[in-house]
């Protein structure tokens, strides 16, 4: 390695820390080659990562109704719906991997536990009016959340959540439009929306996370422009958007304290469970193993096709410089 | 130049050498698939534009698996990948002074101009 040529005195760190500090005021974006303090990559890395494994591991509970979906209709749309989910995931590596990170590492932190994903997918999907409870409520929850991460101060982030957030909006209709029709069907359909709906109600208010009190990197999030909302503010949102989609379809949301606040306006419910709350992301849901152990399922099973690929581009190569010289 | 460049994820190759203010280094990759970068024309008549990166054994799969992460609606009519090690990029500092020269030249702008109401068409 040869001395650099060129002789510039080392950039003084608080002049740097100053023109980051200004671009987030100024609500400018900051790109991966600009200089950022080591907690903001941190955290970018951390929740990116973390977003991106929930968007692999959510594959699973609705891929586990591909080969039983009622129609071919039906089974198209959840397919398409899948590989989205997949395409999400790539979009949000691709984002982590701007700030130093790397692909594998994530994949394996993730089927080593030592990064979590989003709780909502521990939980089994029972029926086939899970598809469609899981794309009005969850990805409903998932749209509250990633709309405002379209203008987070990170661009390649904010760039991925645009893509995603655009796609997202096939994934809440398409669920809707499957409960809607459940609805108009037989009483044992109509019983199998609600059982969905009470099994999933609470579990995705829990996706906007811990109460804006027992939320310690929110204010730090907040002050960097990662995030624009609190969780409390972002929970309140989706209530009050989702309790009329409830009343239009028909069925009931499982908390006795849900009424509306004439003088706010907005809807008020019950208190969450975060007892639950913890005990799933910490890894004791119902269905947490399972996800791991497929993930890890998947990454060692088809370890082949990636060798076997990498063996016929090397051969390729080869060949191509063979025939060049 | 001589510095040390290195491919960082999605965005191009990029300047490492110990002049560049990036903290901290990136991480070498261990992955065997080099990192291409992808560019999309979205309709004829458009240019091609950068969507995102992926990793890829060859250029051909490449073009691919950009197809099926990038296309999936119809985003695109043609498709561009190159090895992210392969792009040559200008240093990441805004205030760079490669860009100087055109700072201060504000009569290649029309609106340096001033041109009376009434000349029609102008």
């Amino acid at each position: 390695m040869s001395a650099p040529t060129l002789e510039r005195p080392a950039p003084d760190e608080t002049a740097l820390q100053q023109r980051f500090d200004a671009t987030i005021a100024a609500d400018r974006r900051i790109e991966p080659r600009d200089w950022m303090p080591e907690g903001y990559r941190r955290t970018l890395v951390r929740q990116i990562a973390q977003h991106a494994h929930s968007e692999i591991i959510g594959m699973q509970p609705e891929g586990d109704w591909l080969l039983a979906a009622p129609s071919l209709r039906r089974k198209a749309i959840l397919l398409a719906k899948v590989q989205d989910e997949a395409g999400h995931g790539m979009y949000l590596y691709s984002a982590a991997e701007t700030l130093g990170a790397d692909r594998a590492d994530l994949t394996d932190k993730l089927i080593e536990s030592k990064q979590k994903y989003s709780s909502i997918f521990n939980y089994p999907t029972l029926t086939y009016a899970d598809v469609g409870v899981i794309g009005w409520l969850v990805d409903g929850a998932a749209i509250c959340n990633q709309v405002p991460l379209c203008r987070s101060s990170y661009g390649p982030y904010a760039r991925a959540m645009i893509r995603i957030c655009k796609e997202e909006s096939f994934h809440q209709r398409q669920g809707y439009e499957l409960l809607m029709t459940m609805m108009r069907g037989t009483p044992a359909q109509r019983a199998m929306v609600q059982d969905a709906v009470d099994r999933w109600w609470w579990p995705s208010l829990m996706m906007f996370g811990p109460p804006d009190d027992d939320s310690p990197n929110s204010a730090q999030s907040m002050a960097w422009g990662i995030k624009r909302h609190s969780n409390d503010e972002l929970r309140q949102r989706y209530v009050d958007m989702s309790v009329p989609q409830a009343q239009f379809l028909g069925v009931t949301l499982p908390d006795p304290d849900l009424r509306f606040d004439e003088e706010s306006g907005h809807w008020r419910f019950g208190a969450i469970d975060w007892e639950e709350f913890k005990r799933v992301v910490s890894g004791h849901g119902p269905a947490n193993a399972e996800r791991l152990r497929r993930r890890r399922a998947a990454r060692d099973d088809n370890a082949w096709v990636t060798e076997a690929a990498t063996a016929y581009a090397a051969k390729h190569a080869g060949t191509a410089a063979g025939s060049a010289a | 130049m001589s510095t040390d460049v290195t491919a960082e994820g999605g965005h191009g190759a990029i300047p490492t050498g110990p002049e560049v203010p990036v903290a901290p280094k990136p991480a070498v990759t261990r992955r065997d698939w080099p990192l291409y970068e992808v560019f999309v024309r979205g309709k004829r008549g458009l240019n091609h534009v950068h969507v995102g990166s992926l990793h890829a054994p060859d250029d051909e799969m490449a073009v691919h698996a950009a197809r099926d992460v990038y296309t999936r609606r119809n985003e695109g009519v043609s498709i561009w990948v190159v090895k992210a090690a392969d792009i040559t990029a200008s240093s990441p500092d805004e205030k760079d002074p490669m860009f100087a020269p055109s700072g201060d030249k504000v009569y290649r702008h029309p609106t340096f101009y001033e041109i009376p109401e009434n000349v029609p068409h102008m």
